[in-house]
């Protein structure tokens, strides 16, 4: 009984016995890894392929000869082989195909061959890439023998780290995993530990609040590690996600997770303080999360988006999160590197937290 | 009329102390200046209608409530001071109180043996309360006697010298609520002085040395049960039904039988 009350034994039973549950909850296990894995798995299949342009071959065509052989190494071009004319014209209306191509044998000798092109102006983007192939295609297949009167190219390319499409999904997907499992969890966690009164039992005995929260944290933040080393390793070893320096990127990836999660978990706390009862929990978090989701480069690069949604990308956190992330893991930079992300992130963190403090409830 | 037990009281030694106790909350006053004494290893109880100040008044001397004004000590410590001191020295159940979700019991008492610092067997305290054989089941999974008694022994984990029990029996079956009584007595049995609220008077009239009665916020009697059904007989009080020797619960308990089952 003499014996000074020990806090952090208490916090870390609270930790250890929040740890427990979590790995317990269909939903945390979901939020954080199965969701985050499908996309993975998803963009992980779908490759670095690039783009792949379909282009029909009209039946009755040739097939033998040069026009045909050269589109088929061309690895931009998928052609479309035995499709009847009337499917080929469905298709090219819908722009499922950017266009059909018709070589044959040309009465005269010379040139050999005709090929007649058809575009659609329902694929108008492809068919341009089509055009510039094509034009690429006929010109080296009549070039082949002269030598050029003006200028000749020389080509040549730089061979650099391949950058797969895994490299911009993965960051995003770990981002977004520790968003939702930083928001809903907390918030949900928080929520019905008050709503049952369990939180109200915790104050009959010694612990102290700041117990409870650490305690709550800490589970949280090991589980969403454990999460985010289960990503990176699935990415790495299955889809060749890029880890520039292997073991040390994916450390500073951690700690770059656990700052954004202790960022998120700030929001989960401002909605379990805010909300009146357990539905509106989800819609709360989703308007904090889904914007996030959508506009902080989880899937396409921001720059990409109209200009004038571009600083609504620029002032969530999550982009900042994404971001680093993406720059520690392909371009393997290091902490202070991203100190400008970071800095954002521990402004984010610091205002959401005075807000959570006002907000929060305990009973 | 007291077949459990008669044990004697120091009634010198109040182990807590309340005096002039106020709670005011917005609109209403819940407590208007009780004053009672607890005297150490009894069993005190407090009586009294819905809304009477009851949960009220224990939910302040537990500590998790502000008081308005009055003085409360507990074994020698004031509430407004020693408030973590007392925690550790008591032992609380709540009225409806919930445990940490996805948990089984063995758990949960490893979790609280975390939150009051202290090293026990999870095992042994679940045999205290006979709940030995659900140690992996979730604390949701249980009966409603089963989860009072998980309750309590959640209570009895730093060894306090006085636990609450805010309605322990409440929408339990006969069976289970004289297994909770057996377990009651037990506990002071063992040096612990217990304080309790109840909605039946039977179980205060079996349990209880002393019982207050609480109404709208103001202590309205204090005594033994059998002093306070003297008193009220002196005063020429009269049933207008003739008691017969035995009541519908003994029937009761006569034809479903004395063990308790679970479920």
């Amino acid at each position: 009984m003499n014996k000074p009350y020990n806090h952090t034994k208490a916090t870390l039973a609270l930790a250890k016995a929040s740890f427990r549950s979590i790995m317990r909850s269909p939903s945390a296990v979901v939020f954080t890894l199965a969701f985050p894995l499908v996309f993975i798995l998803v963009f992980g299949f779908m490759g670095g392929g690039g783009i792949k342009v379909d282009l029909a071959v009209a039946p009755g065509s040739d097939m033998q000869n040069p026009v045909i052989k050269a589109l088929e190494q061309t690895a931009v071009i998928n052609l479309v082989k035995d499709k009847s004319t009337a499917e080929i014209d469905q298709q090219l209306e819908k722009g499922n195909i950017a266009g059909v191509i018709d070589v044959h044998k040309n009465t005269v000798p010379q040139p050999a061959y005709l090929a007649d092109v058809k575009y659609t102006s329902a694929s108008l983007d492809k068919g341009n890439i089509l055009k510039s192939v094509l034009n690429n295609l006929m010109y080296s297949l009549n070039t082949r023998d002269l030598k050029p009167s003006v200028a000749k190219i020389k080509e040549s390319t730089v061979h650099g780290r391949t950058y797969r499409t895994i490299d911009f999904i993965l960051p995003g997907q770990l981002g977004f995993s520790l968003l939702s499992t930083g928001v809903f969890g907390t918030a949900f966690v928080f929520f019905s530990l008050r709503q049952t009164l369990v939180i109200k039992r915790f104050f009959a005995t010694p612990v102290k609040r700041s117990s409870i929260i650490l305690g709550e944290g800490l589970a949280r933040i090991g589980f969403a590690l454990l999460g985010a080393v289960f990503i990176i390793v699935i990415g790495h070893f299955f889809f060749h996600f890029t880890l520039i320096h292997g073991v040390v990127t994916v450390l500073n990836m951690l700690v770059l997770s656990v700052i954004g999660l202790i960022v998120f978990m700030g929001f989960g706390f401002v909605v379990s303080g805010i909300a009146r009862s357990e539905s509106t929990i989800p819609p709360i978090s989703n308007i904090i999360t889904l914007p996030q989701f959508l506009l902080s480069g989880t899937f396409f690069s921001i720059d990409h988006f109209p200009v004038w949604l571009q600083p609504i990308s620029r002032a969530m956190p999550l982009t900042y999160l994404n971001d680093a992330m993406r720059q520690v893991a392909f371009e393997g930079v290091g902490l202070w590197d991203v100190k400008l992300q970071i800095l954002i992130m521990v402004i984010w963190g610091i205002g959401i937290y005075a807000l959570a403090v006002k907000v929060f409830k305990w009973e | 009329m007291k077949p459990y037990y008669n044990y004697p009281m120091d009634r010198n030694n109040a182990i807590i102390s309340v005096r002039n106790l106020v709670k005011n909350y917005d609109d209403f006053t819940a407590v208007k200046g009780l004053s009672f004494d607890v005297y150490e290893n009894e069993i005190f109880g407090l009586l009294g209608p819905n809304g009477a100040g009851k949960t009220t008044t224990l939910e302040i001397i537990e500590t998790l409530r502000e008081k308005t004004s009055g003085e409360i000590t507990v074994d020698g410590f004031s509430v407004d001071h020693d408030a973590n001191e007392i925690k550790r020295i008591i032992g609380v159940q709540l009225q409806a109180a919930g445990y940490y979700p996805n948990l089984n019991l063995v758990e949960l008492m490893e979790l609280f043996a975390g939150l009051y610092g202290v090293n026990i067997k999870p095992m042994e305290m679940l045999e205290k309360v006979n709940l030995q054989d659900k140690a992996k089941a979730k604390y949701k999974a249980l009966s409603g006697g089963q989860k009072q008694r998980f309750s309590i022994a959640t209570t009895l984990l730093n060894s306090p010298k006085i636990i609450f029990l805010d309605e322990p029996t409440t929408g339990l079956d006969p069976q289970a609520r004289r297994n909770l009584w057996d377990l009651i007595v037990e506990i002071r049995k063992n040096g612990t002085t217990v304080v309790i609220t109840t909605h039946y008077m039977d179980e205060a009239e079996q349990l209880c040395d002393r019982v207050a009665f609480v109404e709208r916020g103001e202590i309205i009697a204090l005594d033994t049960p059998d002093n306070l059904i003297d008193q009220l007989l002196a005063r020429g009080f009269e049933r207008t039904k003739e008691v017969k020797k035995a009541n519908l619960e003994d029937v009761f308990i006569n034809l479903t039988g004395k063990e308790w089952r679970e479920g």
